[in-house]
C-alpha cells in the first residue's frame, strides 16, 4: 500500500490552474488545511480570513452569488459548530456553490472534544440543499474536487490530510452517489466510510479465508443517500449489515443507510459502529479508534455478534494483512 | 454640485418620501393590528436619502406588483428569484443595496412604493400566505438580494459580493443598511476586521442608531458604549449625523472616496413623526395595539398625516 503526503495541497494547485473562478478562504489554519501551496502559487485568489469563521461563511455566500467558487478551508468543527447559522442562511438556503473542506473529521485529531468533528455529518446532512462527501484515501482526496465542482449547490467534504494511503486505483475516481464495491458476498455486508474503510479492508480477507461471504462497500456520498448499489448489496446480505464510521452513530453513515434500506423495504438487521453518542477526548487516532470501537478488532467483534459465529481474529493477523490497491483484477478475484 | 433650486427640489422630495413611508407603515400597522412601526419612524429619512440621493441605481427591472413566492432555492427549483430587481439591474457601474435587519422590510417596501419602484397594491400582499412581501423579508422579497433575517449576516454577505465585484473590476458601490443592535453581534466586528484588512473598496454602511432593541433600550439590555470610537478603532471612516436630516445624511456620502469603509451613524428618534409612540417607552420593537381605543387614536393620527399629504 502506497502512502502519500500532502495530497490535497498539491492536487488543489494543479486542479485550480485552469479555474480562475476558484478562490480559497482560510481561517488561520492555512498550513493545517494544506492550502499553503495554493496561497503561495495563487496569492491573488487566496484570502486570509483570520479567525472570523462566521463572517467567512457569509462572505463565501456573497462571493458565490457573483460567480466565484469559494473553497472554504478550516477544521471541520469550525464550519458547522462555530458558524452553523451562517452556513444555513448565507450558503445552504440560497443553494450557492460553496465548497467547504472540513479537516480532521471525527477522532483524527488529538485536539480533544473542541477539535473533533464527531457529529458534523448529522448536522450538515440535516441542512437542506447540502451535499455531504467523505474521503477515505488519496484517490478520493484527489478526485473529490471534480465531484464537488459538478454539484450546483453547496458541498461539505470531510477531507484527509497529511499521510494518506492510496487504497483505490488513481484511474478510478470517486463518483457522486456511487459506493465503491470492494468485495461482494451473500452472508453479510459491510458499509464503511472515511478512515474506517482501511480498517475493514484489513479484516475482510481474514473473514473470507474463514468461509464468510462478505460484501464490502466504501461510501463517499453521505448525502444524498440513494445509491442502488447499497440497497442491492444489503438485500443480498443474508445475516444483515454492519456500518462503521468515524462519527457518532446518530445521524451519520449508519443512520443514512438505515433510512435508505427502510424506505426501500429491505428488512435487514443493521449494526452501526461509531462513537456511541459520546464526545471523545484528546489522544492519538489509533488509541481513540480502539477506545470508541471503530477499528478492525471492533468490527471483527461486531461480525461475530451479527453472525453468531466465532472467527477468532487476532490482532497480529490484522496487522499482517497487506492491503493492495483495489484494482479491477483484485476485485474480480474477490468475486 | 447641483443648482440651489434643484437641490431644494431633491430635499423636498426626500422628505415627502420619508413622510409617505411613515404614513404607509402606520396604515399597515393599523390594518394588521401590529407592525414594526417604530423602525419606520427612525429610518424613514435614511432609506429616503439612500434611494433618492446616495445610491446609483438603475430603474427597477422587477414587476411593479411583486410575484408570488416561487419556492425556496434548491436543486429542483429553477424558478427561485431574488428581489434585487427592484433596486435596478446588476451592472458593473451601478450600486447594490443590502438591508441587514430584515424586520425593517415593511419600511423598505414602503420606500420602494414612494420612489416608484413598486406599486402601492404590492403592499396589499404584505404578510399574506404565499406572498413574497413577507413580514421579515428574505432574498425573494422586494428590494432584497440576500437572506438577512438572522441579524448581522447582511454585512458579511455584502462584503463577499463587494470583494467579488472588486476582483471583477466593477466600480459600483455596496450600501448596507444596519441597525445599531447588530453591533452587539460578534459577526459584525469580524466583518469590520476583514473589511479593513483586505481594503475592500466602496462599502458604505448606514446605521439606524435608534438605541432600541426587542427587550427595550439598548442601554438597559446591553450597552454597546461608544460606537463611533469602536468603529474608528476598527478602521472605518465614521460620521455621526442627525438621522432625520436628509441633507446631512446625503452630504456624508458625497465626500467619500470609497477607499475606507464609510459608516454613517444616523442618530435617530424611535418616535420621529409619531410622538404618540413615546408612551410605549421602553418597548418599541413591535407595536401591537392594546385595545380599540388605542387603535382609533392611531387612526386619527393617520388621517391627519394623510391630510398633510
Amino acid at each position: 500500500m502506497e502512502i502519500l503526503t500532502r495530497v490535497h495541497a498539491k492536487n488543489l494547485v494543479a486542479w485550480a490552474r485552469t479555474r480562475p473562478e476558484v478562490v480559497v478562504l482560510s481561517a488561520d489554519l492555512t498550513s493545517s488545511t494544506e492550502v499553503d501551496l495554493f496561497r503561495d502559487t495563487y496569492p491573488d485568489r487566496f484570502f486570509s480570513m483570520g479567525m472570523t469563521e462566521q463572517n467567512m461563511l457569509s462572505m463565501a455566500g456573497g462571493l458565490a452569488r457573483e460567480g466565484f467558487y469559494p473553497f472554504v478551508h478550516t477544521f471541520a468543527v469550525f464550519i458547522y459548530r462555530r458558524a452553523l447559522d451562517q452556513l444555513a442562511m448565507s450558503v445552504a438556503y440560497p443553494n450557492l456553490p460553496v465548497r467547504l473542506f472540513g479537516f480532521l473529521p471525527g477522532i483524527l485529531t488529538p485536539g480533544g472534544a473542541t477539535h473533533q468533528a464527531i457529529e458534523d455529518v448529522a448536522v450538515v446532512r440535516a441542512l437542506p440543499n447540502m451535499t455531504v462527501l467523505e474521503t477515505g484515501d488519496a484517490t478520493d482526496v484527489e478526485s473529490v474536487l471534480d465531484v464537488a465542482q459538478a454539484v450546483p449547490g453547496p458541498v461539505y467534504v470531510r477531507t484527509l490530510r497529511g499521510e494518506i494511503p492510496r487504497l483505490f486505483p488513481q484511474t478510478e475516481p470517486m463518483q457522486l452517489g456511487q459506493a465503491r464495491v470492494l468485495s461482494e458476498g451473500d452472508d453479510m455486508l459491510l458499509v464503511t466510510s472515511g478512515i474506517c474503510t482501511e480498517e475493514a479492508l484489513r479484516l475482510v480477507p481474514l473473514l473470507r479465508r474463514r468461509g464468510l461471504s462478505v460484501g464490502h462497500l466504501h461510501v463517499t456520498t453521505l448525502k444524498p443517500m440513494r445509491d442502488p448499489t447499497v440497497v442491492e448489496a444489503a438485500a443480498r446480505a443474508r445475516l444483515g449489515v454492519i456500518t462503521m464510521e468515524n462519527h457518532t452513530v446518530v445521524g451519520g453513515l449508519g443512520s443514512a443507510v438505515a433510512e435508505l434500506l427502510t424506505e426501500q423495504g429491505v428488512a435487514k438487521r443493521i449494526v452501526r459502529l461509531g462513537l456511541r453518542d459520546t464526545f471523545a477526548h484528546g489522544a492519538s487516532p489509533r488509541h481513540l479508534m480502539r477506545e470508541y470501537g471503530i477499528d478492525a478488532m471492533a468490527l471483527a467483534a461486531a461480525v461475530e455478534r451479527l453472525t453468531g459465529e466465532r472467527f477468532g481474529i487476532r490482532e497480529e493477523e490484522l496487522a499482517a494483512v497487506r492491503i493492495e490497491v483495489a484494482s479491477p483484477e483484485s476485485k474480480a478475484e474477490a468475486l | 454640485m447641483m443648482s440651489t433650486a434643484t437641490a431644494a427640489d431633491w430635499v423636498a422630495h426626500a422628505y415627502r418620501v420619508a413622510h409617505g413611508v411613515r404614513r404607509r407603515v402606520l396604515e399597515h400597522t393599523i390594518a394588521n393590528n401590529g407592525g414594526y412601526l417604530s423602525q419606520a419612524c427612525s429610518s424613514a429619512e435614511i432609506l429616503a436619502t439612500l434611494y433618492t440621493r446616495v445610491m446609483r441605481l438603475g430603474p427597477s427591472v422587477a414587476p411593479m406588483v411583486p410575484l408570488a413566492f416561487p419556492g425556496v432555492p434548491g436543486p429542483d427549483n429553477p424558478r427561485a428569484f431574488t428581489g434585487s430587481g427592484y433596486n435596478g439591474p446588476h451592472r458593473p457601474d451601478l450600486d447594490r443595496f443590502y438591508l441587514s435587519p430584515a424586520h425593517y422590510a415593511l419600511v423598505l417596501y414602503a420606500t420602494l412604493i414612494e420612489v416608484g419602484r413598486m406599486a402601492p397594491e404590492g403592499l396589499a400582499q404584505f404578510n399574506r400566505d404565499g406572498s413574497t412581501v413577507e413580514m421579515i423579508g428574505a432574498e425573494h422579497s422586494p428590494g432584497m438580494e440576500v437572506t438577512t433575517g438572522s441579524l448581522a449576516q447582511g454585512l458579511s454577505q455584502a462584503l463577499g459580493v463587494a470583494l467579488a465585484r472588486h476582483l471583477k473590476g466593477e466600480r459600483g458601490r455596496t450600501w448596507v443598511f444596519m441597525s445599531d443592535g447588530e453591533f452587539q453581534e460578534g459577526q459584525t466586528w469580524e466583518a469590520f476586521e476583514v473589511l479593513a484588512h483586505h481594503r475592500i473598496p466602496g462599502v458604505g454602511v448606514y446605521v439606524d442608531v435608534n438605541r432600541q432593541q426587542c427587550d427595550g433600550r439598548m442601554a438597559d439590555v446591553l450597552d454597546i458604549g461608544d460606537l463611533r470610537a469602536k468603529l474608528r478603532a476598527f478602521g472605518a471612516d465614521v460620521h455621526e449625523v442627525d438621522g432625520h436630516d436628509v441633507e446631512r445624511l446625503a452630504r456624508t456620502a458625497e465626500g467619500w472616496d470609497g477607499h475606507r469603509p464609510l459608516v454613517v451613524l444616523a442618530m435617530t428618534n424611535p418616535c420621529q413623526g409619531i410622538d404618540r409612540l413615546r408612551e410605549r417607552e421602553p418597548k418599541y420593537h413591535y407595536v401591537r395595539f392594546r385595545d380599540d381605543a388605542e387603535r382609533q387614536a392611531y387612526r386619527a393620527l393617520l388621517d391627519a398625516m394623510q391630510e398633510e399629504g
